[in-house]
């Protein structure tokens, strides 16, 4: 059967249930946990899909539990792992992968892959996604709300600046130099407006990871056990980084704020900014002049890090509930749902069979900018992502952020952030 | 069974269900936490071992302890003197029978009814740099822009601002209660002497209200170890752990790194900080407070 | 540590020789109207971002539209409704057992002279300076053991025995008059109904002004409710708010402060109609 054709009719979606295996979910209630990291009525189209799951599978019933942002979804998902009663399956960062597992507190799904369907459906994910939910050899977490970084200008502002408004920057010599035009000084020297703006408050990592692609670094080893934060591209990109703001002074001073930087864009205080593609929506909401999206710029290559959630499955669950809990996880990824969970949220859909599908088409047709993501998946790297990750990725914050308001040199900073990194990552090895 | 027996069983009768729930959510913790302070983090597949000092020599070693022990001390140093000078000063006007005295005492106390998760956000608005209301108002006088939250030299001040601004309401409610209580005899009499407003104020008026000040010195000293609520909105403890206090990096240590023994660890230190406190209270300013 | 005593407030219609007059009072009221519009200026903004449309929260024009927007679009995008249930029985719960808890406890320490007594007063006082939020991992980790991990008494627990509202009872118990307690016992009262009949009226004023104090705090409280709550079943506004205001796509001001002011509404509203009974009874309640 052709998978596409399958998956048609609810009601085939409904015969889904009685797929060998499934014969083990009867009447298991999972729990299930997520986190809402973008606006929008998240919370409602999870419950939509839940009601749509029920009545496609009766026996299974489902619970979702809105539980915070991705930091505090982990820590209750762990809390709740070690003191008892974990959620059967959460959506958490995929960077959490090394951290799950040395908990012991996910299974892999490769026990729950049996048909030829089953193979098919793994297989479909982008690859880019799938780095950071493979390790020795299993996949341990499957991709739902992924996303990564893009640009947004200000074509407005491009034209005032006489910029070719619909021409983003290519190279990162080229956004430096579209940075420079766009910085506005009024007449006693202060700035009215930036020419570009990286978020660094919170988790400055992660964008500092796409400097990193670009500059053809990597951060760290596929096992997760060793970084590269003193190597000398890394070096490289964020000294790039800092020249925009000390040297260039084309971006803001000191750390810029993740919160407040869509605003900043709206405000025009800022022509070209770098955040997530789940942002789209927003930007596309509230910003009241034509913007554009587009891949971020390239230094010796393209590039990006992955971001977002994978589901993961819970060790403590009894087996039916892990069973209940793999097919649901496999109905919610199927294209037409992932291409209309992409639609509603901006997030990135999940396979290329999503982008294929009426809907997504349609989608990309009205609103291109939606697929610039997509595009950029071809030269995505897995986020940064340890054994002991949020220590190991908070020395490379702590790092960034003392390069960032100038109290160490960028060489330093990095050396120190190794140092750090290897101290806490010695006993992985 | 002699009187005193029946005392002491209906006493501690009396006491029980208090006690109880003190010693289960306060003692026996802060014991656990001494002891666990000489194990190891349980793992997975490694239980927890007995490794004697080790935890206090990585905390010796750990240069975000001693950034968020100074910057703790700072935040201290920054609030406690301005937030009780501020909130004696705001009594004393609001004793006196100024124009909108009742305004003006509701705007004082808002702080206080707001929850501080939520004005973090608000705040946060004022900081923020070009548009920020901080920035709109320096922009209008001609001054410079400023990165409040994004800089490390002002990043701590900002945070110590936002807790003064919380906490100086609160504070002012016992001091007016306090300034209602004092006799007006005492007013009368210190006119009759021909003392003026300041001596009146230094001479009486303050030492009377020492118990207070001891009060609101002790609510002071353990909201500066206490208050990390709007770290979470606004730094999230940086620019380079420039804002993580010590309550905050034992939340990150315990609940975001899962290292519990190394939290219990800390948290030893901020017990035996507060213990140190306390002592020193008092100890030197029992003396001299002026009791009736 | 010796506390302060209630008094009797000797309000008299003599006029204060140090009242300022003039030139002083207005210098005075000037000074103390700068400050309170300093003070007053956070929830001013949110009542302005509230109020106008998103375009307007960084644009402060006079001739901006109003709108009810916001608090539409917050109170659709998270349940408040039970948020507000669920706190609303968190300060309930909370204060019903401190004073309950208290009460007995300070009575004992007031009027028993009892053998242990003021070893138990120590270890009670200790929980002045070692408060709860300091314990967070081990109080996580007991909470847990008893399974009572996202649920409203999890909140309630760790705070329902109060040093702060033990000593003040107590304070305030040790200014009954002793012959009121020997004139009860002659009548053949119990201890209990003598607690009940004579020390819990004249302590009327120190319960509301604790009461108050104890009400502000929890409903404000947030980094242990942040810890022990995992569902929108248990999770008191605080929280609420937090995992409200907190995404991916940026801080939204208008519906963030529509959230605060409708967040803390109930509190305003409370302070604004009582402030006058709120300040006299933290005076006779002698918590100065």
């Amino acid at each position: 059967m052709d998978r596409r054709e399958f998956l048609g009719g609810t009601a085939a979606i409904a015969g889904a249930a009685a797929l060998p295996g499934s014969a083990l979910a009867q009447s298991a209630e999972i729990s299930f946990f997520y986190p809402v990291a973008v606006g929008g009525p998240i919370t409602k189209l999870i419950d939509t899909y839940a009601a749509d799951f029920e009545k496609a599978n009766p026996s299974i019933k489902l619970k979702p539990i809105y539980a915070g942002t991705y930091q505090e979804t982990i820590v209750k998902a762990l809390t709740a792992h070690k003191s008892g009663t974990p959620p059967v399956t959460s959506v958490l960062l995929s960077t959490d992968m090394f951290t799950l597992i040395d908990e012991e507190a996910i299974v892999p799904f490769d026990d729950f892959i049996k048909t030829e369907d089953d193979k098919k459906w793994l297989a479909g994910f982008y690859p880019g996604f799938m780095e950071n939910s493979q390790t020795g050899g299993k996949t341990w977490g499957i991709p739902f709300q992924r996303s990564t970084i893009v640009l947004y200008w200000n074509k407005e502002l491009f034209k005032e600046a006489g910029l070719d408004p619909e021409k983003p920057p290519q190279t990162w010599a080229e956004h430096l130099e579209f940075a420079q035009k766009l910085t506005k000084r009024d007449a006693s020297g202060n700035v009215t407006q930036w020419g570009t703006q990286i978020p660094s408050s919170g988790f400055p990592y992660w964008l500092f990871q796409a400097l990193t692609t670009e500059a053809d670094a990597l951060l760290m080893n596929p096992a997760g056990d060793t970084t590269y934060y003193d190597k000398p591209g890394v070096v490289e990109a964020l000294q790039y980084w800092i020249d925009l703001s000390q040297k260039h002074k084309v971006h803001p001073p000191g750390i810029v704020e993740w919160g407040t930087t869509p605003k900043d864009f709206f405000e025009k205080k800022v022509a070209m900014i770098w955040t997530t593609t789940g942002n789209l929506t927003n930007v596309r909401s509230n910003a009241k002049f034509p913007f554009g999206v587009a891949m971020l710029p390239s230094h010796k290559r393209r590039g990006s890090p992955t971001g977002g959630g994978n589901f993961y499955i819970s060790k403590k669950a009894t087996p039916a509930q892990q069973q209940a809990a793999f097919q649901f996880i496999k109905w919610i990824t199927q294209p037409e749902r992932a291409a209309q969970w992409s639609i509603d949220t901006g997030y990135v859909a999940v396979s290329k069979a999503a982008y294929e599908t009426e809907a997504m088409k349609k989608y990309v047709v009205d609103f291109p900018p939606a697929a610039v993501a997509r595009d950029q998946l071809e030269f995505a790297v897995a986020e940064l992502s340890t054994h002991e990750n949020q220590r190991v990725t908070k020395a490379l914050n702590d790092g960034l952020q003392a390069a960032l308001t100038g109290t160490k040199p960028a060489q330093k900073a990095m050396e120190d952030a190794q140092a750090e990194a290897e101290r806490i990552l010695k006993p992985y090895r | 069974m002699n009187s005193r027996a029946t005392a002491t069983i209906h006493g501690w009768l009396l006491l029980l269900p208090a006690m109880a729930c003190l010693a289960l959510f306060t003692h026996w913790p802060a014991v656990a936490s001494f002891i666990e302070s000489f194990y190891s983090t349980p793992r997975a597949r490694r239980p927890a071992r007995f490794i004697g000092l080790d935890n206090y020599q990585q905390m010796l070693a750990d240069p975000i302890f001693w950034k968020a022990m100074s910057n703790n001390l700072w935040f201290a140093i920054g609030t406690i003197p301005a937030s009780i000078a501020l909130a004696l000063l705001m009594a004393v006007w609001v004793n006196d029978k100024i124009v909108g005295r009742t305004w003006v005492r509701m705007a004082f106390f808002t702080p206080t009814i707001l929850p501080m998760i939520a004005v973090a956000n608000i705040w946060l608005f004022f900081f923020t740099p070009q548009y920020g209301l901080l920035e709109q108002i320096v922009g209008f006088f001609g001054g410079r822009s400023t990165n409040w939250l994004g800089s490390q030299d002002t990043a701590l001040y900002a945070i110590t601002i936002v807790a003064i601004w919380k906490e100086a309401g609160f504070f002012m409610i016992f001091y007016l209660a306090a300034l209602q209580a004092l006799p007006p005899s005492l007013g009368e009499a210190a006119a009759i002497e021909g003392a003026s407003r300041w001596t009146y104020f230094r001479r009486i008026q303050f030492p009377l209200l020492m118990p207070t000040t001891l009060f609101v010195l002790i609510n002071a000293v353990i909201n500066a170890f206490r208050m990390v609520d709007h770290i979470f909105v606004m730094t999230r403890g940086g620019p380079d752990n420039a804002t993580t206090l010590l309550l905050f990096y034992i939340y990150q240590v315990g609940f975001s790194f899962w290292d519990t023994a190394y939290a219990a660890t800390l948290t030893c230190v901020l017990l035996a900080l507060l213990a140190l406190v306390a002592f020193v209270q008092y100890g030197i300013l029992e003396r001299r407070t002026h009791y009736r | 540590m010796s506390a302060p005593t209630a008094q009797p407030a000797t309000h008299s219609s003599r006029t204060d020789p140090y009242a300022p007059k003039g030139l002083s009072l207005t210098l005075e009221s000037t000074g103390a109207i700068l400050l309170a519009i300093l003070w007053v200026l956070p929830l001013a903004y949110a009542v302005w971002a509230a109020f106008h449309p998103a375009e307007y929260t960084t644009r402060f024009e006079l001739t901006a539209p109003l709108t009810l927007d916001n608090f539409t679009r917050a109170w659709a995008a998270a349940p408040f409704a039970r948020y507000f249930l669920n706190t609303f029985i968190l300060v309930t719960m909370i204060l019903a057992f401190q004073i309950v808890l208290g009460t007995l406890a300070a009575y004992a320490l007031a009027r028993q002279d009892f053998w242990g007594r003021d070893v138990a007063f120590a270890l009670i006082l200790a929980q002045l300076m070692i408060m709860p939020d300091a314990l967070i991992v081990e109080n996580y980790r007991t909470l847990a053991k008893v399974n009572l991990i996202d649920t409203i008494p999890a909140i309630a627990l760790p705070y329902i025995a109060s040093a702060f509202g033990i000593f003040l009872l107590r304070q305030t118990f040790k200014t009954v008059p002793k012959e009121l307690d020997d004139a009860a016992r002659v009548e053949g009262a119990s201890p209990l109904q003598v607690l009940m009949k004579v020390y819990v009226p004249l302590a009327k004023p120190t319960y509301i002004a604790y009461g108050l104090v104890s009400v502000s705090y929890h409903w404000n409280n947030f980094l242990w409710p942040l810890l022990v709550t995992n569902s929108v079943e248990s999770r008191p506004l605080t929280v609420g708010l937090q995992v409200f205001s907190s995404s991916d796509q940026g801080i939204d001001w208008a519906v963030i402060c529509a959230a605060t002011l409708m967040t803390s509404a109930p509190l305003l509203v409370g302070f604004l109609l009582f402030q006058r009974q709120f300040v006299q009874s933290f005076m006779r309640a002698g918590i100065k």
